[in-house]
């Protein structure tokens, strides 16, 4: 199995470990539930250093983004951040990307499971005058998320990041370390995520652990990772969406820029002009019990309408609660469906957006 | 934790505490340990006839869906209601306010494939 820089810290913590995708990771240090409930009122903080990070420059590398991506790179400044599907020619989504800015091209972050996926893809797709790089071995990534994030990090940093927007980052020099940090996350919490060199993240997990601490932070498992994400309805890849989904029904239509021209667009703006056939919704169980990924959703007469793709029990709220694709006119937030788990049908009423909101 | 010596155990870390030819059954230290934060418990239906084997139960921690094998054959005849608002007494105390049913046992000569506390204990020496 693979190791992250920190992977004996997280084993010396007591941290439980597991097999996410190849690399030995903590899926918790103390109980997932506490885990998740320190993020959404505190802060946590998380080794995200298994994700993948690629290089993009040349003359042609914005071109050669436009061409795979759906959202619109062009109007992306130096500093600045973008969310985008990575597409195939079918509609499906290869992965999905965050997207940063840099002076002479740009740095797309990148599921772990995809990193080989993703660059051959890319490599497959590239124009001439674009160079690719896989830089994921070198770079290690962090967050820190929760409401007591900012207050965290412009202490440990000895810098005011009031004023980073968000999806906007910085690069600058702390104690001889380069550290790029952005606004962004994948827990509907205000937070940050920092890149530092794989030399250096030992250095600033440990400073930011000590520097939280007074503030109630603690280090944060994937498993937490996970059910704040649900609870804040981001869409997994490999769960939520894949190749066989396209960012339509996926509800993802804010990242398609429709006046550019990319792969897989036709059948996009097919689906637009005939109409989805399906939805990623939400759902909130109103009965005990917990919807788990491939369990069957069905109408009030027991047809079935749609299958779940992310299901867990919501710390937050103590509710079952899943996404799943339902077929129209069912997706309709408010709708009464039925999911089968096991031996039961447990009521379920479909919910838009996200189920929790974050403090800030 | 210790393992309660007076309870028998399965290999699928349940334990039975046998009680008048009735056994209570529930999930042990180690299985609630590896589990992780339960927050739901589907309960048999009261009277429901199970084979020694039969799922009849299931415990779900936030990740995880477990199922409860009946450790010998029998028919319910208690549930434990407190887990259906509080769950995570299977977490606090597996062995005495986590347990889950209560079979009426058919065939006592059941019991003897069960492990002592002493088997158990060895068991888990080594996973």
């Amino acid at each position: 199995m693979k190791n992250t820089p920190l992977t004996e810290q997280h084993r010396q913590q007591g941290a439980r470990m597991m097999n996410f995708h190849g690399w030995e990771m903590p899926v918790h240090y103390t109980s997932l539930v506490e885990e998740h409930l320190c993020v959404r009122e505190k802060a946590g903080l998380f080794d995200l250093s298994h994700m993948g990070e690629l290089r993009l420059s040349g003359d042609t590398a914005l071109a050669t983004l436009d061409r795979l991506i759906s959202n619109d790179p062009s109007k992306l400044e130096p500093g600045q951040v973008l969310y985008s599907p990575l597409m195939n020619e079918r509609g499906g989504i290869v992965d999905d990307l965050v997207i940063y800015r840099e002076g002479d091209g740009f740095f797309a972050v990148v599921n772990a499971a995809n990193v080989e996926k993703d660059e051959r893809w890319i490599r497959d797709h590239l124009l001439p005058g674009t160079t690719l790089e896989n830089i994921s071995a070198d770079t290690a990534l962090l967050a820190i998320q929760g409401p007591e994030a900012e207050t965290i990090v412009n202490t440990a940093f000895a810098c005011d990041h009031g004023s980073l927007g968000n999806f906007r980052y910085w690069d600058y020099v702390w104690n001889g370390i380069r550290v790029r940090i952005s606004r962004t996350g994948y827990t509907g919490e205000d937070g940050f995520e920092i890149y530092v060199s794989a030399g250096a993240v030992q250095t600033v997990w440990n400073m930011l652990l000590k520097e939280g601490q007074p503030h109630g932070m603690q280090p944060i498992g994937l498993g937490a990772r996970d059910t704040l994400r649900l609870e804040a309805r981001l869409p997994l890849y490999g769960q939520d969406i894949d190749e066989s989904t396209t960012p339509l029904e996926a509800g993802l239509s804010f990242a398609v820029a429709w006046d550019t021209e990319f792969l897989g667009k036709a059948v996009l703006t097919k689906q637009r002009e005939e109409g989805l056939g399906r939805r990623l919704a939400g759902f909130i169980l109103q009965e005990r019990g917990i919807a788990r990924s491939g369990c069957t959703i069905l109408d009030g007469q027991g047809s079935p309408i749609g299958t779940v793709t992310s299901g867990s029990m919501s710390p937050s709220l103590q509710k079952g609660i899943g996404l799943g694709y339902i077929q129209r006119p069912w997706n309709k937030a408010g709708t009464e469906v039925y999911v089968q788990v096991r031996n039961r049908q447990l009521k379920a009423l479909t919910h838009k957006g996200r189920f929790v909101q974050g403090k800030k | 934790m210790a393992n309660p010596r007076d309870y028998l155990y399965t290999k699928d870390h349940e334990w039975v505490r046998v009680i008048d030819g009735t056994a209570r059954i529930g999930i042990t230290e180690y299985a609630q340990n590896e589990l992780g934060d339960v927050v739901f418990v589907e309960l048999p239906a009261p009277e429901l006839i199970v084979e020694e084997g039969e799922g009849f139960a299931v415990v779900e921690s936030v990740k995880a869906v477990s199922d409860i094998y009946a450790p010998v054959s029998g028919t319910v005849k208690a549930v434990n209601e407190a887990l259906e608002d509080s769950p995570e007494l299977v977490n606090e105390s597996p062995f005495d306010e986590g347990w889950i049913a209560e079979l009426e046992i058919n065939d006592e000569s059941q019991l003897k494939d069960l492990m002592t506390a002493d088997e158990y204990d060895a068991l888990l020496e080594e996973v």
